[in-house]
């Protein structure tokens, strides 16, 4: 029996693997980098060791530092979680090599499904459905495009070594085609080094299926049902959910079958997920299979009742799988939403910050959260900012669901700005409660997701309104208590006024626009009375505050409304939608000076990609000076008036904080 | 404590004529008020704004604690006083928490006549110095004013109480360690220069205050020098040269910033001395106030139906209840601060007055603040009364009265007039702070009395000279002068002329007696000295 297993990984999937292990009596090995020496994983191991400095490549992507790790350590075993060393042959063979055992498939396998063309031969040769497409050699754009033609328009271009959209088109018809392979190859050329094209049928409204597989060293294979992972954003997973809506028993012994011939085709071992795309008259094809433990694999879990790091565990050991096809069952229904310190209005740029507060919703057999941070810990920006996994299960979709929402409403994070709102709002459309589901959910969707509806957002302010006076009468009445005059009416009266109704006027910022609320306070009868009117609203409005709720009477309109809110800005969650909102403070006129010189800060959290101009070259207004790129997007740092650079704080390659000053620039006398 | 039981009947025609005559009177007060609250008007207001200015209400808004009460004073001053339209004298002024500390904040109302100085902007500015000193509150001096009313110079400068008092009285607030701080917004002239100059600390606002003693044309005509005002005394060579300024703000905004922050590091503590208990409602509705009060001015009803709408629980132990009951006096609380109250309920008497005495004896010696609901005509006059030594009876209570040393609060709820004004706390007796309901009505004596007087002396008059005098004649001499008495007396002529702090819907009374009592304990209460009372 195993003794010993090293985690070479961080975060939430490091801390779930090794909790497993250590309930299966199994010693845990740590590995960190510098800047995760105080990380939730790191104290959860039996024991941990430095491999390197912050960045990745330094540390957790040091394949041969972690073997000797490993061999130092005596560890029998190393799981690498997903991402990093997950799905690279190199280092299941380095470990091959050391009587280490991978968690994970055969080289062989890792090998033959990392060219996504390479995959689609085997699995074409293995019998499973292929979205009808071109994976020829031959990469005229003559034959591609009469391929294209083949198959019909809509189809999508894809790099064969690709990956995350990189080096991918949609071609709507034949005029679009030539341009699109030209920007298709060049993407593919400048990403991974190879312009080689794939060209398929383009699924218009496909849903993103996938099947858990395992299968063990003695040739027994099954299938954990379904994922359905269509919500996404730029190719990357929102919300997952187990099972699938809508598919049936058929459907899924099918789509399970075709999964399990997939694996054998490649004489897989251990956990696999193979993704499929679902057509809307229940077709399906084979898109790609990942050979490893998918971060979504809790909702498998949960309507499964199994723990697929023990199976792993088990099936690298040698042992047979625990359970045969006919003993799984499903039961019930799971989601998991993905907990992200990035801004969903700013195109999802990753946020770092200190998690000065964090609560997570209380856990129970309903709720789960996977996670890898604590409060005080820092979201940096070095690795993938995903704070945690919010992962609930009910006995159906709906009563699921609901628990995802409240969960989603409870959440609270401060320090850092998290997609929980976008979360929020994503899982409470009537399409989403409806089950309507395909890849380009966000996008069909969006007005009700990113609230862009103003007449949604005047619907809001009046709570918002509420809120803020309601919390600034508590803060007044908290703030100023005098010890010696503690029941003093300049503390209790609220706002009151001689011969006058009081009223202000709040600015309330809305994504990037400001709206003036004035907020009258009626007197009398005891209870505080407000009315509240913006542009497109008036509203009478009662209400107290109750920790973390709001309770409104707008227009004789009772709710309970879950708030989250720290100093700078609050989010409240009402039955349809969440609104992010943050006082406008008057102008102090503090940043006048910014305008005439000073510093120009990263917008984002990224790496410094080039600096285009050299320091004291004269420039010009708007002239681009500095290219950074974060989340695959380039951004770039323009001069705010004529003038020159007088020093950069970085070069080219460096990784840098969102809100660091990346130059110093000196404005030309007007 | 006891608590009062109430006997009106709300469901009665009378209380609701009463409650739809009072009703009226507030609602006016409040139009009155609406269209002060508007400074110098909308053109005024908008060329202010276009400077990048805030209002001065606005000013005091950003000042105060957020969500914080404002006790405004004075706010019909100067109305109807003067040809122009003065609104609330130019000037705003009034009690409010400013990072926790209770504040006299003073703001100058640039939008009315440039914010000069007229007669009774002066008595309005040194009354909030007045209060401030009383009781003990920091000043916040909000300056946006061109100096003195020139036309009226007469009026404003020469005397004793004229403007040289304001700098008279930061010079001594300061030595009392009754901080001052000037904020300057916008211009100040001549004489104003020496708000920011003789204030503790001041700030002023980048490219918008001025502090100078003769602005550019009076240096231009005695100099032949052209400057401009912000090169002679702007924010920049105040901070950096001249040191007359202490903060260089950005903008409004930030000067006020930079005075909250100022107030925060003050190092102040509050001497609370009393004896708290935890605030209660009182049992009764407080607007049933406006039903009790009889439209009808000459009838008479229970003040203590007023008290059970006024203190804690409507509890209120009375004191003396079977003597001399044309006076009710009790111990009782308001938002939890013990008080002792002293009510009018009918004519003085030499039993009330003396039993008066008593009880502000009882307070003083106790250290228990006092309020007086006024509401009289006067002591009783006649042949029985005098003999019964009334007048010294009478002149106990008003000893009582002005040696007390406590705070004293004085509510005019009806009539004030006479020497019933003196053995009530008028203004002459030094309340802390003095605020009249809108059906009050403050004379020598009654308008039918005083007319009453004098056509009898006209009477006499006529009769010596054995002139006819027509009942119609008697009346057409009497009219003008009931009218003058009627004009005179009514609250907003005695408000527009500072005789009080302000007018106040009868509704606010606990809570406008809450704020002063609690604005005044930050002056720890004195030890009382009586004078000799004639026995």
């Amino acid at each position: 029996m195993l003794v010993k297993l090293l985690v070479a990984n961080r975060g939430e999937i490091s801390c779930r693997i090794m909790r497993t292990a250590q309930r299966m009596g199994i010693h845990t090995v740590a590995v960190y980098s510098d800047a995760d020496a105080n990380a939730m994983h790191v104290q959860i191991a039996d024991e941990a060791v430095c491999i390197g400095p912050a960045p990745s490549k330094d540390s957790y992507l040091r394949a041969e530092k972690i073997i000797e790790v490993a061999r130092k350590v005596g560890a029998d075993m190393i799981h690498p979680g997903y991402g990093f060393l997950s799905e690279n042959a190199h280092f299941a063979r380095l470990c091959e090599d050391n009587q280490i055992i991978f968690v994970g498939p055969p080289v062989a396998a890792i090998d033959a499904m990392g060219s996504k063309s390479a995959a689609k031969k085997i699995m074409e040769a293995a019998g499973v459905p292929l979205v009808p497409g071109y994976h020829g050699d031959d990469q005229s754009p003559e034959i591609l495009r009469a391929e294209a033609e083949k198959m019909g328009y809509p189809v999508l271009l894809k790099a064969a070594a690709g990956g995350g959209g990189k080096g991918m088109r949609q071609v709507h018809q034949a005029g679009e085609f030539e341009q699109a392979l030209a920007a298709a190859k060049r993407e593919s050329m400048a990403g991974f080094g190879d312009d080689q094209m794939l060209v398929e049928k383009y699924l218009t409204q496909p849903r993103h299926v996938e099947i858990q597989v395992f299968c063990d060293v003695h040739g027994n294979g099954v299938y954990l049902f379904e994922r359905d992972c269509s919500v996404q954003r730029r190719h990357q997973k929102v919300i997952e959910e187990a099972p699938a809506p809508g598919v049936s028993q058929a459907l899924r012994a099918e789509m399970g079958e075709a999964a399990l011939k997939a694996a054998k085709a490649i004489n897989y071992v251990g956990a696999g997920t193979v993704e499929f795309l679902l057509d809307t008259d229940g077709s399906f094809y084979f898109m790609e299979m990942n050979t490893r433990l998918q971060v979504e694999h809790p909702v498998t879990e949960m309507i499964s009742g199994q723990d697929l790091v023990e199976w792993q565990i088990r099936v690298a050991s040698g042992e047979e799988l625990p359970l045969n096809q006919s003993e799984l069952t499903i039961n019930g229904h799971a989601f998991e939403a993905r907990i992200y310190a990035e801004d969903p209005d700013n195109e999802f740029l990753p946020a770092t910050g200190t998690l000065h507060f964090l609560q997570p919703p209380d856990e129970s057999d309903y709720v789960r959260v996977d996670t890898g941070v604590r409060q005080g810990d820092q979201v940096s920006v070095y690795y993938d900012p995903m704070i945690a996994k919010l992962i609930v299960w009910d006995e159906d979709r709906d009563k699921a669901l609901r628990r995802l929402v409240k969960a989603l409403s409870e959440y609270r994070i401060k320090g850092v700005t998290t997609n929980i709102d976008f979360l929020y709002n994503l899982v409470s459309t009537r399409a989403f409660k409806q089950a309507q589901l395909d890849t380009g959910f966000i996008d069909k969707h969006q007005q009700q997701i990113f609230l862009k509806d103003e007449a949604d957002i005047a619907n809001l302010l009046p709570l918002a309104a509420l809120y803020l006076v309601l919390r600034q009468q508590q803060e007044h009445q908290n703030l100023s208590q005098h010890h010696q005059d503690p029941y003093s009416p300049w503390q209790s009266l609220n706002a009151w006024r001689s011969n006058q109704q009081y009223q202000q006027k709040l600015q309330i910022k809305v994504h990037e626009s400001t709206h003036e609320v004035t907020v009258k306070q009626i007197e009398g009868d005891g209870q505080k009375r407000f009315i509240i009117s913006g542009e497109r609203f008036q509203a009478d409005a009662t209400g107290e505050i109750q920790q973390d709720s709001l309770i409104a009477i707008i227009n004789g309109h009772r709710q309970r409304v879950s708030i989250s809110a720290d100093k700078q800005s609050c989010s409240l969650y009402t039955q349809y939608s969440a609104l992010h909102f943050s006082r406008q403070a008057p102008d102090l006129g503090l940043l006048d000076h910014d305008q005439h010189g000073g510093g120009l800060a990263a917008p984002m959290n990224g790496s410094v990609v080039k600096l285009v101009v050299e320091v004291g070259q004269q420039v010009s207004k708007g002239q681009e000076l500095v290219i950074m790129e974060a989340m695959k997007m380039e951004h770039s740092l323009k001069a705010p008036s004529d003038g020159k650079v007088t020093e950069f704080f970085f070069q080219q390659g460096d990784l840098v904080d969102g809100g660091a000053e990346l130059l110093a620039f000196e404005a030309d006398d007007a | 404590m006891p608590r009062i039981e109430s006997k009106i009947n709300a469901k009665s025609q009378a209380f609701a004529d009463n409650a739809e005559h009072m009703q009226a009177q507030v609602d006016d007060l409040r139009q009155q008020f609406s269209q002060i609250s508007q400074g110098g008007g909308e053109k005024s207001n908008q060329r202010h704004i276009n400077r990048g200015k805030l209002l001065p209400r606005e000013r005091i808004e950003a000042l105060l604690d957020p969500g914080a009460p404002f006790l405004e004073l004075s706010q019909l001053a100067a109305l109807h006083v003067y040809d122009d339209d003065v609104p609330a004298a130019g000037i705003i002024s009034g009690i409010g928490r400013v990072s926790g500390v209770e504040c006299m904040i003073v703001a100058n109302d640039a939008t009315v006549k440039g914010g000069t100085y007229y007669p009774l902007t002066v008595k309005k500015h040194l009354r909030a110095q007045t209060i401030a000193e009383q009781n003990n509150l920091p000043c916040i001096y909000l300056v946006d004013s061109g100096g003195a009313n020139l036309p009226r110079q007469d009026e404003v400068f020469p005397d004793r109480e004229h403007f040289g008092r304001i700098f008279y009285n930061q010079a001594n607030l300061s030595a009392a360690n009754i901080p001052q701080i000037a904020v300057v917004m916008g211009s100040c002239t001549a004489g104003g220069a020496y708000v920011p100059a003789m204030a503790d600390e001041s700030i002023i606002v980048k490219e918008q205050g001025t502090i100078f003693l003769g602005g550019p044309p009076l240096v231009k005509a005695a100099t032949g020098e052209v400057v401009t005002a912000e090169e002679l005394g702007g924010g920049d060579v105040h901070c950096r040269t001249s040191g007359v300024a202490d903060h260089l703000a950005n903008n409004d905004h930030h000067a006020l910033k930079i005075a909250r922050d100022a107030v925060a590091r003050l190092n102040r503590t509050k001497p609370v001395s009393l004896q708290l208990t935890e605030p209660v409602d009182p049992a009764y509705d407080v607007k049933e106030i406006y039903g009790i009060v009889p439209k009808d001015t000459r009838q008479s009803y229970d003040v203590r139906e007023i008290i059970a709408r006024v203190v804690d629980g409507s509890e209120f132990d009375e004191f003396k209840a079977l003597y001399g009951n044309t006076l009710v006096c009790g111990f009782a609380r308001i938002f939890g601060y013990p008080v002792g109250i002293v009510a009018n309920n009918g004519i003085l008497f030499s039993e009330s007055a003396q039993k008066g005495a008593h009880f502000i004896e009882l307070c003083a010696q106790r250290k228990i603040p006092l309020v007086f609901l006024q509401n009289i005509t006067g002591f009783m006059v006649g042949k029985q009364y005098e003999a019964g030594g009334i007048a010294k009876h009478g002149a106990k209570m008003v000893t009582a009265v002005a040696c007390a040393k406590v705070p004293k609060f004085t509510i005019l709820i009806g009539g004030s007039f006479g020497a019933g004004n003196y053995g009530m706390c008028g203004r002459a007796y030094d309340p802390r702070f003095l605020f009249m309901w809108p059906n009050a009505r403050i004379s020598v004596m009654g308008g039918e009395q005083a007319a009453g007087v004098l056509a009898q002396v006209k009477r006499d008059q006529k009769a010596r000279q054995d002139e006819d005098w027509s009942e119609a004649e008697e009346k057409a001499f009497k009219q003008p002068i009931i009218d003058d008495y009627e004009h005179q007396g009514h609250p907003y002529y005695a408000s527009a002329r500072l005789w009080d702090d302000g007018v106040i819907d009868p509704a606010d009374t606990r809570t406008v007696l809450g704020l002063c009592l609690s604005a005044s304990l930050n002056k720890p209460i004195e030890d009382t000295r009586f004078g000799v009372f004639r026995m």
